[in-house]
């Protein structure tokens, strides 16, 4: 099962071609707009809620795991930060503080299930993801909670120096997720776990607690996520995003995460946000149903799954 | 023999069923009238006989998400077949979904079979393939109106009583189609040579392929199998509902996959029956009927979903854990 380093280099660079013909067909179908300073702006604005949920699946699927739980838990940080910051008027930060606290107190049930208890990861983030989506309705009655101070705007809508303030926080992110992947202990377990995890086990490692570790760091990357989505939609509602769910695994695969674990790098994942981000902000210039993106998203994954395939095969 | 009988997953979920229907009688005695019984086993039919699909999937190892598509593109076809045509044959109208339902079981089971991919990605991807083109070419529109024979089938029972408002209720037609299914299966799984390479091929997939089995006729069958049941179930779904709308269904994959695993089908193959599974749909049936019938809001139905899930799940690998240790020992 395991592919050469030849083969993910083929690979990349098949995508790269497949996503420039994309591009530039969109471009073209367009009249240019794709490109212009508008449709860039707001691709720097749409992205970062995409690319953090997805970052919040990498690490999971590193492992050879999944979480379905995140947009549930992104939803669920952004309603108690939404309920303290208008109806219990706490101060923004403590309502923030709330709302992360909340998703990483789930992340801990998560975390010990998949660790200690062994239940497996789609089922038990399944679960959660239903019991926590169900947590987020009882509070909020199913209601949008809106309105928020404009300080928190600014995380959603701000510029920093002209550069939008999601795409900050993604950066921010992306990058501490990058050194945690590839500069400290805790990021070479996790290939390794992905990869084998009866060898990592004998050569002393505690499985367990890397893997409690990685799923709280979903939960805090997609809580984050949730603070973005409700400041950048000034409301927060206990089902945003459900379609986000299939997009953060396809732009995981798409980005050469394997899903049977171990294999994949970040840079590829960041890649393949935008790529989604670009075609997707071209669907919507050229008015095309979210349906038939949906099902060319299904389609994309698959074709980029057959090429891999094909390309293991060639090498075997 | 009885300590064979008392570690099964059935005999505990029998027990907890019976618990649960006598609480829910006490908090409302309104829940063990035949009428109300006869009500939840009809409404649930749809979803009993997609999760006795699942079932099979799981024991072999694999699993699909994108049955609820299956049945909505199914009985889309059918309902657009039989309100142009004005098809006044039931029987015809049922065969329509099925030879739909097969073929894309199949379509699902050519890409796991060549991909090795994860099963859940390839019907994750499936799902939206599938239900995304139906869609964008049916705009979404609502079927409704079907010809008089099949309004008719709808109603049909084989037990009919009158209560005592002088209404009549009874043993549904779908109920009956759901239990024959389920029956149909066990024979399936326990005596026919390909149930029992579906289990061996769930159990150990490696030992399965040494063996010399045909893992991809084996897939093949799996997939068709829970693809020919959706078919059956997207006939039930619109006969029940009297319209099809096509963003019915899709949207339901995870509460099937809830009762299967209630019902002691392992995520990891090898294990489960149609017996446990069809106990399994009742449990979750039982839950939403008392909580519907205590009036409990709309809201709180998901949490306890929710936990039932975390908590069976937990359980059965509690149980696993168990069973690795004491072959340790042995």
């Amino acid at each position: 099962m395991k592919r050469a380093r030849g083969g993910r280099e083929t690979q990349s660079i098949i995508l790269v071609g497949v996503v420039t013909f994309l591009i530039v067909l969109l471009g073209m179908l367009t009249k240019g707009r794709l490109l212009g300073l508008d449709s860039l702006q707001s691709i720097a604005f749409q992205l970062p809620l995409l690319g953090i949920l997805t970052l919040a699946q990498m690490t999971p699927m590193l492992t050879g795991g999944i979480d379905l739980s995140i947009i549930a838990t992104a939803n669920l940080c952004g309603v108690i930060a939404a309920i303290g910051m208008t109806r219990s008027g706490l101060p923004i930060g403590v309502a923030v503080i709330l709302g992360l606290a909340l998703a990483l107190l789930f992340a801990i049930l998560k975390g010990f299930l998949i660790a200690w208890v062994s239940v497996p990861a789609i089922i038990a983030t399944l679960g959660l993801m239903i019991f926590i989506r169900g947590v987020s309705l009882v509070l909020t009655r199913g209601y949008v909670i809106a309105g928020f101070p404009g300080s928190f705007l600014f995380l959603g809508n701000g510029t920093l120096f002209g550069i939008p303030m999601p795409f900050v926080v993604f950066f921010l992110c992306a990058l501490f997720l990058y050194l945690l992947l590839t500069r400290t202990r805790f990021g070479t377990y996790v290939y390794l776990l992905g990869s084998n995890p009866t060898a990592t086990l004998f050569a002393g490692v505690n499985n367990a607690a890397v893997l409690f570790k990685t799923y709280l760091l979903s939960s805090f990357l997609a809580g984050i996520a949730g603070l973005v989505m409700i400041s950048r939609f000034n409301a927060a509602q206990a089902d945003y995003g459900e379609s986000y769910l299939l997009l953060t695994v396809l732009a995981c695969v798409l980005g050469g995460i394997d899903p049977g674990g171990g294999f994949g790098r970040l840079p590829g994942v960041v890649v393949s946000i935008i790529v989604l981000q670009v075609v997707a902000t071209g669907f919507n210039l050229l008015g095309l149903s979210s349906h038939l993106a949906s099902a060319l998203w299904g389609l994309i994954l698959l074709g980029v799954i057959a090429i891999n395939r094909m390309i293991g095969e060639g090498e075997a | 023999m009885l300590g064979r009988i008392a570690g099964r997953t059935e005999v505990y979920l029998a027990g907890v069923l019976i618990v649960l229907s006598v609480v829910l009688f006490i908090l409302n005695p309104k829940f063990l009238t035949a009428e109300n019984l006869f009500d939840v086993l009809r409404n649930n039919s749809f979803l009993g006989i997609v999760a006795l699909g699942e079932l099979v999937v799981l024991v072999s190892g694999g699993i699909d998400v994108s049955f609820t598509a299956i049945a909505t593109v199914a009985q889309y076809v059918m309902g657009v077949i039989i309100t142009k045509y004005m098809v006044e044959s039931v029987f015809f109208a049922f065969l329509i979904p099925i030879p739909i339902g097969i073929a894309l079981g199949a379509f699902n089971a050519f890409l796991v079979n060549r991909t090795r991919v994860h099963p859940v990605i390839i019907t994750i991807s499936n799902l939206n393939v599938f239900y995304g083109l139906l869609m964008v070419v049916s705009k979404g529109r609502w079927i409704y109106g079907f010809p008089g024979p099949f309004r008719d089938f709808a109603r049909l029972k084989v037990l009919t009583l009158i209560s005592e408002k002088g209404v009549d209720y009874g043993l549904s037609i779908f109920t009956v189609a759901w239990f024959f299914i389920a029956f149909a299966t066990w024979v399936v799984l326990r005596y026919l040579p390909i149930g029992r390479k579906v289990y061996a091929l769930g159990g150990n997939s490696e030992a399965a392929r040494r063996a010399g089995f045909d893992i991809f006729r084996i897939q093949l069958f799996v997939y068709c199998y829970i693809g020919f049941l959706s078919g059956i179930a997207g006939f039930v779904h619109a006969a029940l509902n009297q319209m099809i709308q096509p963003n019915a269904i899709v949207g339901r994959e995870l509460d099937v996959l809830a009762a299967a695993i209630l019902g002691g089908a392992s995520v990891f193959g090898g294990a489960g029956s149609p017996l446990g599974v069809v106990l399994g749909v009742l449990f979750i049936a039982f839950i939403k009927n008392g909580l519907i019938l205590m009036k409990a809001s709309a809201y709180w139905h998901q949490v306890i979903m929710g936990l039932i899930i975390v908590l069976a799940a937990t359980l059965s690998a509690y149980q696993q854990s168990l069973e690795r240790k004491r072959r340790r020992w042995v």
